[in-house]
This record gives structure tokens, sequence and C-alpha cells, in this order.
């Protein structure tokens, strides 16, 4: 599944500042957290950026993601805006979903998203049926879904990579492993040490990546999009990482796993490594990432300027949108 | 020999609950995600790290190891069943579906499976099996901001109470919840455990230190009056005694009944409160269509119809999913004031 092409230097920049802009969004929502700041529930992604950023520099616009939980990630990656995902965990009326979704729910389905989803797998479906419609309609779109190697576990996961198999459909299940479903160790729950070995039972092809180099998530994504776009069918893609933080905000972590394997984890942080392997080989300098990293800074002061500043939804609000009304409103 | 003044909360005293029956009986397990937490690294010194939603299974694998207290992968269809198959063989399995929002994975299990196996066998299998589950918005203005949105802050018991043949249970104290799970726990046939995530953390009081049972299929009058009965579930039932506080520096005696188990329902208890009172406002947190507390509007009107001075009045939550705003969360759910509203207007 290897792919000779390498990424041109735009493709490395872009990289690297959907990873800046995400890295930043969710310490500035952290922050934001951490000073009492009610946002509800929220699973930060800190930690996988790269995973988002190298599957999502392999699709187009109209190409489609499907998202689970921890999704800011994948929004961000595929283009959502940050000023309005910030009004949205402020349940602000200009947020993605006018403040009924929050963080579980945060999209933008303009932006090919098919919904950040917190109930484990159901996003799955979502994507093979974004697929399925490709095909029908004879597009050469395809879609993505993210899970974690918990979701890789659940029924519909297995379901859909059975179908998608079957049919040959444009889809590329994206396992981020980060080794953990909330306090369950991916060794404990996980019958094969690679959660990408299950490909080979639905006959696709499944990697195994360095979930903390976007340039192999990339590579392995170009290959499996080419893949689908060619009507060969579906691909697995196992991206090993790690979320540097709780499951959700107030989760402790050391009740599960030991300080030096989070120290090693940091110490293979996406960023900087990307960072190092610019310095040491570009093609971008320093201060090319420097540069992108001040911009991504202002994005999301302007970000929680507008959130702040931005009306609450009023509460006719409450009753809307729960019927799909017939355009022009009959019904 | 219990203290009279030991507290707990509601999560502490359903985990005595459990801790009581494994120690009796050998039979019982336990199994869901992260019940435990942490599984299979007690040779890094890690263990215990989680213990379900609000800590109510925290500890038990110290007492009772991995073989009986099983944390399971993220697979509510297949661990149900494993329930279901495990409860027919000799076991009495206690599931934890972590939210009753996750029950859309496991529904068949439950309605189809569970439910109907005694029936559908002609009365000869047993199936002593328990199905714990978190519900309910945590947003009213004591709470953090509510926040957890459309897909896990659902109420969803009158899809479970619809079904015949599962028994539904909605505990409103620390007191009913350690009582009405151990009653659970040794009924020979499925019951579902309703836990209020609000109440969790936030209910407290006292609970003595044996085993006791709270029956299921009884109602509880918790406050006594003259002038109007308030029917309540699970926390509504808190909403009801807010209500009632108010009501009586008013002047208005309201009766509040706590109804603990909404399948199958005890309706001679709320009945004859009516016909004492000869009014009654029914309050649900679930959304009203198909609801309980249309349900049991329904069976007051019918049979408590010539004892009325007003008709009775059902008070749910917004017919609509539930939002994540605070400042819309916050009217979503039932509260004391609409509920003093109600009882004004049919006072007059
Ligand atoms: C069907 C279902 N079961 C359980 C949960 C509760 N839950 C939410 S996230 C999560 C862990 C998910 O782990 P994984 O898929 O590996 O993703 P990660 O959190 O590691 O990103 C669990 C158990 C849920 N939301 N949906």
């Amino acid at each position: 599944m290897k792919t000779t092409s390498k990424p041109t230097a735009e493709k490395l920049a872009w990289m690297y500042e959907r990873m800046s802009l995400i890295r930043q969004f969710e310490e500035r929502l952290k922050w934001l957290v951490e000073t009492g700041v009610p946002v509800g529930a929220v699973h930060y992604y800190i930690g996988q950026e790269a995973v988002a950023a190298g599957v999502c520099a392999a699709l187009n616009a109209d190409d489609w993601i499907a998202s689970n939980h921890r999704g800011h990630g994948h929004c961000i990656a595929k283009g959502v805006e940050v000023a309005p995902m910030m009004a949205e965990l402020f349940g602000k009326v200009t947020g993605t979903n006018r403040g009924k979704g929050g963080s579980m729910h945060i999209t933008d389905i303009t932006k090919g998203i098919l919904g950040v989803n917190p109930i484990v797998g159901a996003s799955v479906g979502h994507a093979l049926g974004a697929a399925l419609s490709a095909k029908v309609r004879q597009t050469t779109q395809v879609a993505a879904a993210f899970f974690g190697e918990g979701g890789a576990g659940i029924g519909i996961t297995h379901e859909c990579m059975n179908m998608a198999s079957i049919w040959k459909l444009p889809v590329i299940f994206v396992c981020e492993n980060n080794g953990y479903a909330q306090a369950t160790p991916v060794e404990y729950a996980s019958s094969t040490a690679k959660i990408s070995d299950r490909a080979a039972g639905y006959n696709m092809p499944g990697v195994n990546v360095d979930g903390q180099d976007p340039v192999a998530v990339w590579e392995a994504a170009e290959a499996a999009v080419k893949r689908a776009r060619a009507g060969e069918g579906p691909s697995f893609i196992e991206a090993k990482t790690y979320r540097y933080f709780g499951h959700h905000q107030g989760d402790d972590t050391l009740r599960y796993r030991l300080k030096e394997e989070e120290q090693a984890a940091r110490d293979r942080d996406c960023l900087k490594q990307f960072r190092a392997k610019m310095e040491k080989s570009g093609p971008l300098k320093l201060a090319d990432l420097d540069a992108i990293d001040a911009q991504n800074k202002k994005l999301l002061d302007d970000a929680v300027e507008f959130a702040k500043s931005s009306p609450l939804p009023g509460p006719e609000e409450l009753y809307t949108d729960v019927y799909v009304q017939a355009k022009g409103g009959a019904q | 020999m219990s203290t009279p003044i030991r507290e707990l909360s509601f999560g502490q005293a359903i985990n005595e609950a459990l801790r009581l029956e494994m120690r009796r009986d050998p039979t019982v397990i336990v199994m869901g995600e992260d019940i435990a937490g942490a599984a299979g690294r007690e040779h890094l010194g890690l263990s215990d790290a989680w213990g379900g939603p609000m800590r109510a299974t925290r500890g038990l694998i110290k007492e009772f190891g991995a073989a009986r207290v099983i944390d399971t992968p993220i697979a509510e269809m297949g661990f149900t069943g494993m329930a279901v198959g495990a409860a027919m063989t000799g076991l009495r399995p206690v599931v934890e579906i972590m939210f009753v929002d996750l029950i859309g994975v496991c529904y068949d299990q439950i309605i189809n499976q569970a439910a109907k196996m005694h029936y559908m066998m002609g009365g000869k299998v047993e199936l002593p099996m328990v199905i714990r589950t978190a519900y309910g918005t945590r947003g009213d203005k004591r709470s953090y901001g509510g926040g957890a949105a459309a897909q896990h802050s659902q109420t969803l018991y009158s899809v479970l109470a619809h079904i015949p043949g599962l028994k539904v249970v909605v505990p409103s104290t620390a007191y009913n919840a350690k009582g009405l799970t151990i009653a659970a726990i040794r009924d020979n046939g499925p019951v579902v455990v309703m836990e209020h995530k609000f109440l969790g953390t936030s209910a407290k009081g006292h609970v003595p230190e044996e085993a006791y049972t709270v029956p299921i299929g009884k109602c509880e009058i918790v406050r006594k009056g003259k002038d109007v009965t308030l029917v309540g579930i699970g926390r509504m039932t808190h909403v009801c005694l807010e209500a009632a506080t108010t009501l009586a520096a008013g002047g208005i005696e309201a009766e509040v009944v706590d109804v603990l188990t909404i399948n199958p329902l005890d309706e001679e208890t709320i009945i004859e409160s009516v016909k004492r009172t000869h009014r009654c406002v029914v309050v649900d947190e679930d959304t009203p269509v198909c609801s309980m507390a249309r349900d049991i509007a329904a069976r007051v009107g019918e049979a408590a119809f010539d004892f009325l001075d007003a008709p009775v009045k059902a008070i749910s939550s917004a017919d609509t999913p539930v939002p994540f705003a605070a400042v819309l969360e916050a009217n979503y759910t039932p509260n004391a004031d609409k509920v003093v509203a109600a009882v004004k207007e049919q006072i007059g």
C-alpha cells in the first residue's frame, strides 16, 4: 500500500497548520474549562493531531469524514472554522450547531463532516452510507470513518467492514489506537495485538502506521483514497497514537497508566517531531512554522472573543428543528 | 448494627447493595465497561481505576476479583446477550449500561430476549438478571450547566416500561436505591434499575448497614397532604417535594407519592391517594408522548374519575431532544415552579 509520492512543501505546511490549530484549540479549551467556563463534557484530542491532519490531507473538500466523541480535531482538520466551534462549546446561537449540540456533536455538514458522534461506533455506519451514496451516484468521493480502538470492538464496525468489502465501497476505516478506551487498556480489550490484523478477516488491506507522524498517516491515507477512488474498495488504517490527557476533563489518568508511559508518548509528540524534522532537512523552516503558530493563535483569540460576545439561544430554540420541515415552510 | 446517623450517597448505597449481594450469593456477577477500570494492569499496581459513571462499582474488584467483576470491551449488544445466557444457566448477572441512551445498541437483547424468554418458554426458564443504567440531564439550577446533549442525557424509561415482562425501578434516594437494587438482584426475572446521574452524586441520606429490600411494584407516600397528590418518578420526586414545600407556605397541603417502580405500577397507592385529595399532578422527566406521566394520568382518570375536582395534569420534559446549551436545558426538564403553577391552576 506504499505510494512513492512525497508530500509537497505546501502539503507539509497544510498539515502543520492544521495540527497546530487543533493543538491550540484544545489547549485554549482546556484553559477555559480549568478557569470555570461551563462547556459541558469534552474529550480532548491533544496528542492525536497527526492522525486527523494526515488523513484529511489526503481528502478533497467534497469527501466525507465521520467522527466520534473525540471529534474537535477531525472537524478542524476537515476545515471547520474555529470561531463557530468555540461558540458552540459556549452554547451560543452562533455555534456550528446553534448551541444544540455541544462538544459531542460539534460539526459542519457543509465541510463534509457527517457528525461528531458520541455513541461509540455509530458514525462508522454513516461513513459507509456516504460511500454507498458516492457509488450509487457515480461520483469519485470517498468517506473516512474515525474511531478509536475501543470503537473497533463494537458490532457495527465489524458489520460495516464486511459490507464495505463485499460491495467494494469507497470507505477508509481509520482506527486511532490511543491505547485506552476510557480506563480500559487496549491489550486487555483487543483479541489481536494489532487492530489492523482484523482487516484480513474482511478481505481488505490493513496497515499499521505511526500516528505521531502526519506524513506516515498521509501516505497510508493517500494509498487508501487511491484504491477507493479506483473502485477497488475499502482499506483499514490503524494509527498508533496517544491521548495526553484524561478520557474527558477531570479524569485522572494515573489510575490506569504510568507516568513514564505518558512521558515517553510526549517525547514523541507529533508537533515537536515535525518541527525537528523540518529543522534538520526541510523543506519548511522553523520561522515558517512559527508564523503558522502565531496566525493560529490570532484565530483562537478571535474565536474566543466571538464565542464570548455571541448571543445565547432564545428560549424558543428549544422547540425548533425537531422535525424536518418541507421546503417553503409547509406541513 | 447500623448507626442511625450513617449517611451514604446514592452511588455508595448501590455499591453497598452490590457488595452485600455478591458476598451472600456467589452466583452474582457484575459486568460492564470500566466497572473496575485498568483491566489487566494489576502487575503495574493499577486496578479499580474507574468504577462506572457514579462509582457504584468501585472497589468490587478488590473484594471479588476479575472473575466476578468483569470489565468488558465496548460491546453492549454482546455482553447484554451474554448476561441473558448466563442468567439462564445459573448466574445472576448485574449488567451496567453506562448511560440509558446506549440501550439503542442492545435494545434487542433487552426487549426481545431478556423480557420475553420466560413467557416464550412457557414459564420454564427463569432469568435473574439486572440492568443498571444512568439517566437524565444534569442540568438544573444547582448543576454546573448540564451539557451532555441529545445522546447522553435522555430518560427513556418509558420505552423499557412499555415492554411486558420487564420490571423497571427508579430509585430516588440512597435508601431506596440500595433496597431496590438488592430486590432487583434477588428477583428471578429481568429488572432494570434506572439511576439518575444527578442523584448519583448529590443524593445523600441515611442507609442502614445491613442488607434490606425495598419491594418492587410498590409506591411510597413520602409526604402526607389533603389537597392534591403529586406523583414523582426518580429525581422528579424531589421536584415534587420542593413544590410541596412552596405550596405549603401558601396553605396548600400536597401529598407526594414516589412511584419507585414504573412497571409493574402500583396503581392502588396512587389512586387511593387521589381519592382522598381529589387532584393529581404527575411529574416525569421523560418526553411526553407514550410516557409514564400520561400512562399514570390515564389510569387515575379511569379509576378515580368520580373523585376528581380537576383534570389530571401530566408534566413531562419538552417534547424535543435534549439540547446542549445550559439555557435551553434548564427549560427542558420539569421543575418545582412548573409543578406549583399546575397545582394552582387546578385549585383555581
Ligand atoms: C455504545 C457506547 N458505549 C459506551 C459509551 C461510553 N464511552 C464513550 S467514549 C468510550 C471509550 C471510547 O474509546 P475509543 O473508541 O478507543 O476512543 P477514545 O476515547 O480512546 O478516543 C466509552 C466507553 C458510548 N458513548 N457509546
